[in-house]
């Protein structure tokens, strides 16, 4: 058994979290990109930012993007969401194409972005009062993320009280308390030391499995990617386009050990060899 | 607990926020008193503290009276800066044909001397408080725009997006995120407003009126009245203190959470 899964012991709040996302879902589940691309037009130029791009996320898989700095993976989370409208192809989230912000994801940045003067509860419960849903009804809810991550006895207090890791965590139930299909992570571990992003990283994997979200999570650590993700998608330098993907095969549940098997380092080796293709590294 | 009482009881009072300016401004007194002394500087130059006081003291009804007007001037002209001062830094953060068209006039009104048109106000409005109240709105609505344009646009556009993204209109986003973001600096802006919006309704008195702190000053300015000059001024700073003090209470009510306001945060925690 994972020692993370076991280790947290609210196995039935995530049975119940699953309970509340079983809408009725229109067409292709998942997220579908058909010759997306993105250029963007500014005053000196355009500026080519994604080659049209195809490839589809399963629901409830974790998909994990690396590439180069500036290769358009914040442009590719952004289109997907529905904040910014891609130059050309189309995305179906769900069955459905995107045209404009359709709420059915829970975003997290590399900063928490969490409202300085919401204390933890409010700025959870964000997404409720953006979507003008019934915050009584999701109230419940937002309780138990929190506690699902750790946080249960911090809803009062004010972001600045909390440390990054656990401002972190609560942007992660932020994400969450809407129930959207999808979360679209944006290195969201970027900002924080070593270990504490190791034992959210386990902790990720853990509200992943519990609540079957599809992630899409975006990362520039390799060891990170292949850990986390069922499938990694490696991108080429601006503009982006798909320089591979890979099957990640290492069991479920996985723990921190998993990190030393063969299969691991070989698969870091093997994506770390697109980005440094003239290295020594056999 | 085995501190003793006497220490810690000197220094809580040295603690108390209004006892250290306190403790400097008699510290100034007394060095304009000695001054006036040692270099016998006489009373048509500066006058002396005692007779300064002495005014104070007698004409205390007199000075309250003018200064009425005064205040009531300074805080129309002010509040009216706040009102339009904050929709207008609203829509030079929101639009940059706004900002390409509005900003630059803006900063170049600045730089007429507001003194060499208030005649004017006198001309078309007369002797009444409208002349003062526009002066002083004129005085402070520049920094509360200023402030606050850089308020509405130092939010962190991630932010926006996230709230943006979970399907929120533009006005509840903006209610959510954009306008609690710029308070601290609108507030910075209203506070440096609220003191100038003083100067304003003063060089208002100044051109055209027959009341007020600013026309008791031009008045004992006329007759070489200096004790009385210096007592106005004395008015006039407390006026700007305590106007200043009452927009500072207000800011820590609607910004409890902001980092200047923190420590009040901890010691109740
Ligand atoms: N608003 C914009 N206007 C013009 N160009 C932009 C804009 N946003 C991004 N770009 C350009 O698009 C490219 C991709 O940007 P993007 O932010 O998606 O990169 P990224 O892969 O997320 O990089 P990083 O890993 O550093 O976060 C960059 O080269 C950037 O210069
Ligand atoms: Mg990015």
């Amino acid at each position: 058994m994972d020692p993370a899964t076991k280790m947290s012991g609210v196995d039935q709040s995530g049975a119940r979290l699953r309970l509340v996302s079983d809408r009725a879902a229109g067409g292709t589940p998942g997220i579908q990109l058909s010759g997306v691309s993105k250029t963007y037009r500014s005053r000196d130029g355009d500026v080519p930012s994604l080659r049209p791009l195809d490839f589809h996320i399963n629901a409830g898989e974790f998909f994990v993007v690396v590439g180069p700095s500036g290769c358009g993976k914040s442009t590719l989370l952004k289109m997907i969401s529905g904040l910014l409208a891609p130059s050309s192809g189309e995305i179906f989230v769900e069955g459905e194409a995107v045209t404009r912000p359709h709420g059915n994801v829970g975003i997290v940045f590399q900063n928490s972005l969490l409202l300085p003067w919401r204390n933890i509860l409010a700025n959870v419960m964000l997404p409720i009062d953006m979507k003008r849903l019934p915050r009584d009804e999701y109230l419940p809810r937002a309780m138990e993320l929190l506690k699902l991550v750790g946080l249960e006895s911090f809803e009062k207090k004010l972001p600045w009280q909390l440390s990054g890791g656990m401002q972190q965590r609560a942007s992660i139930c932020r994400a969450l308390v809407h129930d959207p299909k999808i979360m679209l992570m944006d290195e969201p571990f970027g900002a924080l030391d070593a270990m504490t992003r190791e034992r959210m990283n386990v902790e990720l994997m853990r509200i992943q499995r519990e609540t079957g979200k599809t992630v899409l999570l975006i990362t520039h650590s390799i060891p990170e990617a292949v850990f986390l993700a069922d499938r990694v998608l490696v991108m080429t330098e601006r503009p982006g386009a798909i320089a591979a993907i890979y099957d990640v095969p290492l069991r479920r549940p996985r723990s921190l050990d998993a990190m030393a098997e063969p299969a691991f380092t070989e698969l870091v080796q093997r994506i770390r060899k697109h980005f440094f293709t003239q290295s020594a590294l056999d | 607990m085995a501190e003793p009482n006497g220490p810690g009881g000197v220094s809580k009072a040295l603690n108390a926020a209004w006892v250290r300016p306190f403790l400097f401004l008699i510290f100034i007194v007394v060095a304009w008193d000695l001054t006036i002394r040692l270099f016998r500087i006489p009373p048509y130059q500066i006058p002396a503290p005692g007779d300064v006081v002495v005014v104070l003291w007698h004409d205390w009804p007199e000075l309250m009276r003018q200064a009425w007007p005064t205040t009531y001037a300074t805080i129309c002209g002010f509040l009216l800066s706040a009102v339009f001062g904050i929709p207008v830094a609203m829509l030079i953060a929101g639009s940059k044909t706004v900002e390409s068209y509005v900003y630059p006039l803006l900063v170049f009104s600045q730089s007429v001397p507001k003194i060499a048109i208030a005649p004017l106000f006198v001309v078309w409005f007369g002797f009444g408080i409208i002349p003062k109240v526009i002066s002083a709105f004129l005085l402070g609505f520049f920094p509360v725009v200023v402030s606050a344009v850089q308020g509405f646009k130092s939010v962190d556009p991630d932010m926006v997006d996230l709230a943006r993204a979970m399907q929120g209109s533009r006005f509840r986003v903006f209610c959510a995120v954009n306008l609690p973001h710029a308070m601290p600096a609108i507030f910075s802006g209203l506070k440096v407003s609220v003191t100038l919006a003083v100067v304003g309704a003063v060089v208002g008195e100044f051109v055209g009126s027959n009341s007020g702190i600013g026309y008791v000053l031009q008045r004992s300015i006329g007759t070489f009245d200096l004790p009385t000059m210096f007592a106005a001024l004395v008015i006039l700073a407390l006026l700007g203190v305590v106007l200043f003090w009452i927009v500072d209470r207000i800011e820590r009510l609607v910004i409890p959470w902001h980092v200047s306001q923190r420590e009040e945060v901890i010691f109740a925690a």
